[in-house]
């Protein structure tokens, strides 16, 4: 009996530590120490008007802009998620197929030889914000074409807004879709 | 894959090393009773704590530990269940989400009470806010910390000191461990840019004249526990691939090392109690070359990638990156499927599901074995389990009484731990069965691929890791009292039979080392205890992993 007692009173001073206490004292810390990140990476235009986050994804259609990887959600950030397909599943291979075929399209300069495997595959999250150097380079004609913009100009964007390993060692280089088509189109 | 990529493997286990010996000798020295410095910082604070909860610091009998354990765990998870109940009646909901569904309710309170964080509701969509923080935080820090009681009792009880008070180790895990670490983590996190806030959903414009709602929330305290507790629940459904949960290679290494803290430095802890550090360090030897086997078995297979995507002729020098995230590329992605299996932890920065078969093979043998240093506590306990049978087949076959640390293993204790071998396999592979025969359109991927998406459910749930093969639509009241069931089994039946075996052997007198005592600090008992692993393991599950991933990948 002594232990349901004991268990209750633990319970409660346990909560008051473990989620109150805890949970506000990073929360009032983040606050104050760096409120743009703990708010969610926010990005504002000139208005003050969010035009959404530097680390979640939006999907791009206009050939005038960098096209981010496969989202299964369409980069419905209320969520995430993806169709969860196994290497042996033919839905796998029928959507890459297509993705394929999409590309030819839109892309008649680019061999499918240099089409990098991250564009046509869906992200773990669905909302993933990068796209591979080799992703971007690969789009260059196509934007270059539809936008006017000098294909060495677009290539010193790429490298603008890649970001590199951190430390120089850990992860891999990615560029961030939403910036780099956010300079597009302050270059267009 | 570059170089790079596999140099900063290394570097990370090179950490993980580093940090082993000093945070073992810390943990020895802020569980012992014995008056120390640790003591004398952190006393004045506990003792307003064990006032408040009643608690006294007096040793309990084993029986009386094993009792105040699962005693105050049921408690809990009963109370975890009732606020998921009603969480759309309570303050702090500011997407107004509805009350659980009493299925999903019962599994989800037990799987956090578990340290195992199976989620069958989505974060966005399914807990508020005031869940979130309270009750899912709560068991995130409770169930590590019962973890952490029960392997310093386990090991008291095999050095023939007495169990302890389950409470005061409780609150020591939380106070001298689990608080001071999330804390410092959270923040860390928070400049790397996890947000920390309890505003709603941001909704954005995009630039192409789209509505984009943004979810956050309180998300960095909740992961620095997470990681750190072994415990693996996200805040947002895709867990750790989500770019709020994990947005760059830095929190990914963080969250990789405060994975691998606590379990990797109790082989330490455990020998600096028995008194020489050599029994530990043969132990965590051994782990590690099991997880750099694991690591290179997984680096490969998601670097060759899937066959059938290569051959479609495009340019997949990035592996296989189906459900995966370009920052971390194949290298991490595949790094973090290792060690959150290892780890029992059951974070995901990538899709387990989409992994190629035997990159998606390692971590479900990680989790069958649950010994490649494994869960916060019981993963040790458990390694220590099967360093007791080592010795005891190394015994019966030279012909003498086994001796663990001086005392001598007998048929009591050796019933004890046939029992807690047997429970594991039952609990994965009938339920798979089950599953397999009564809810086959629940799997959502044709052919081997199905089998192993119901093998890794319960293989998973057992293993209290919480990661899963998200395909399956595991939403329904058969997965949700099933696992749920599995779970609490997987969890509560070994701590009970592992702590009688510890005072069983608790009261047993030492007897003196002899010229023929076999010794259990020597790289041959490493080999020993690793063989035995792996023969009772591939004794046990061969068959199931040959028709699941192996099949798999003889058809791609």
């Amino acid at each position: 009996m002594r232990i349901i007692w004991v268990t209750l009173r633990t319970t409660f001073t346990l909560a008051i530590v473990c989620c109150l206490i805890y949970n506000l004292a990073v929360w009032a810390v983040a606050q104050a120490a760096a409120p743009d990140k703990a708010n969610g990476s926010l990005i504002r235009n000139a208005e003050g008007q969010v035009i959404g986050s530097s680390l979640i994804g939006q999907s791009f259609t206009d050939p005038g802009y960098f096209h981010g990887r496969v989202s299964s959600i369409d980069y419905d950030a209320n969520g995430s998620g993806t169709p969860n397909y196994a290497p042996s599943n033919p839905e796998l291979l029928t959507r890459t197929e297509k993705s394929i075929a999409e590309w030819k399209t839109e892309n008649p300069d680019v061999a499918i030889s240099e089409l990098p495997i991250d564009l046509i595959t869906n992200s773990g999250s669905g909302l993933d914000p990068h796209i591979s150097p080799a992703a971007a380079e690969a789009q260059i004609p196509r934007v270059s074409k539809a936008t006017g913009i000098a294909k060495d100009k677009l290539e010193q964007l790429i490298q603008a807004h890649t970001q590199g390993r951190s430390l120089g060692l850990f992860g891999e280089p990615a560029v961030n879709v939403l910036e780099l088509n956010l300079a597009v189109q302050a270059a267009k | 894959m570059t170089v790079i990529s596999i140099l900063a493997i290394a570097v990370t286990l090179l950490i993980m090393i580093a940090l082993a010996k000093p945070v073992g000798l810390y943990l020895a020295a802020a569980f012992d009773y014995a008056p120390n410095r640790i003591n004398r910082i952190f006393s004045p604070i506990e003792r307003i704590l064990y006032k408040i909860s009643g608690v006294r610091e007096e040793s309990q009998s084993w029986k009386m530990y094993a009792l105040s354990l699962i005693g105050s765990n049921a408690i809990m998870i009963f109370i975890v269940y009732l606020v998921l109940r009603f969480q759309g009646m309570l303050p702090l909901n500011p997407a107004g989400i509805a009350n659980m569904e009493p299925t999903l309710a019962f599994n989800t309170a037990i799987s956090f009470m578990a340290n195992t964080d199976l989620q069958h509701y989505s974060g966005e969509s399914g807990v508020s806010y005031l869940s979130q923080i309270s009750v899912l935080v709560f068991a995130m820090f409770v169930s590590p910390a019962t973890g952490l009681a029960l392997v310093m009792a386990f090991i008291r009880g095999l050095t023939g000191k007495a169990a302890g008070n389950f409470f005061v180790d409780l609150i020591r895990a939380l106070t001298r461990v689990l608080l001071p670490v999330a804390f410092v983590s959270a923040l860390l996190f928070v400049f790397m840019g996890v947000p920390q806030t309890f505003e709603p959903a941001a909704t954005a414009t995009t630039i192409e004249g789209t509505q984009q709602e943004i979810a956050r929330g309180p998300i960095a305290s909740f992961l620095a526990i997470k990681e750190l507790g072994n415990n693996g629940g996200g805040f947002l459904g895709v867990n750790s691939a989500h770019p709020f949960e994990n947005p760059n290679g830095l929190s990914n290494l963080l969250q990789i090392l405060l994975m691998l803290l606590v379990t990797t430095s109790l082989p330490f802890a455990y020998g600096k109690m028995a008194g020489s550090i050599k029994q530990g360090r043969v132990l965590f030897v051994s782990m590690l070359m099991m997880l750099i086997v694991m690591t290179s078995i997984s680096l490969t297979a998601e670097h060759v990638g899937n066959p059938a995507l290569n051959a479609l002729g495009i340019q997949h020098d990035q592996g296989s990156m189906e459900g995966k995230e370009v920052r971390f590329g194949e290298a991490q992605s595949a790094f973090y499927s290792v060690i959150t299996t290892a780890a029992e932890t059951g974070a995901v920065n990538t899709m387990h599901d989409t992994l190629t078969p035997i990159g998606g093979m390692v971590p479900l043998v990680n989790m069958m074995l649950n010994t490649v240093f494994g869960g916060m506590g019981v993963g040790f306990v458990n390694v220590l389990m099967y360093a007791i049978i080592a010795v005891f087949l190394s015994g019966l076959m030279v012909g003498r009484t086994p001796e663990f640390l001086g005392r001598k293993i007998e048929g009591k204790e050796m019933k004890l731990i046939a029992v807690t071998l047997l429970v594991q396999p039952f609990l994965i592979l009938v339920p798979t069965a089950i599953a397999l025969a009564t809810n086959p359109d629940t799997i959502s991927n044709p052919g081997f691929h199905g089998l192993t998406q119901a093998l890794y459910e319960f293989t998973s749930s057992a293993a209290n890791n919480g990661s899963g093969f998200e395909g399956l639509g595991d939403a329904t009241p058969f997965w949700n009292i099933s696992t749920g069931i599995v779970m609490f089994l997987g969890r509560y039946v070994s701590m009970v039979t592992l702590l009688a075996v510890a005072g069983s052997l608790a009261a047993k007198k030492p007897i003196p080392q002899s010229s023929g005592t076999f010794r259990t600090d020597t790289a041959m008992f490493g080999a020993v205890f690793v063989g035995v692993v792996l023969i009772v393991g591939a004794l046990t599950f061969f068959p199931a992993v040959v028709l699941g991933p192996i099949a798999e990948q003889l058809t791609l």
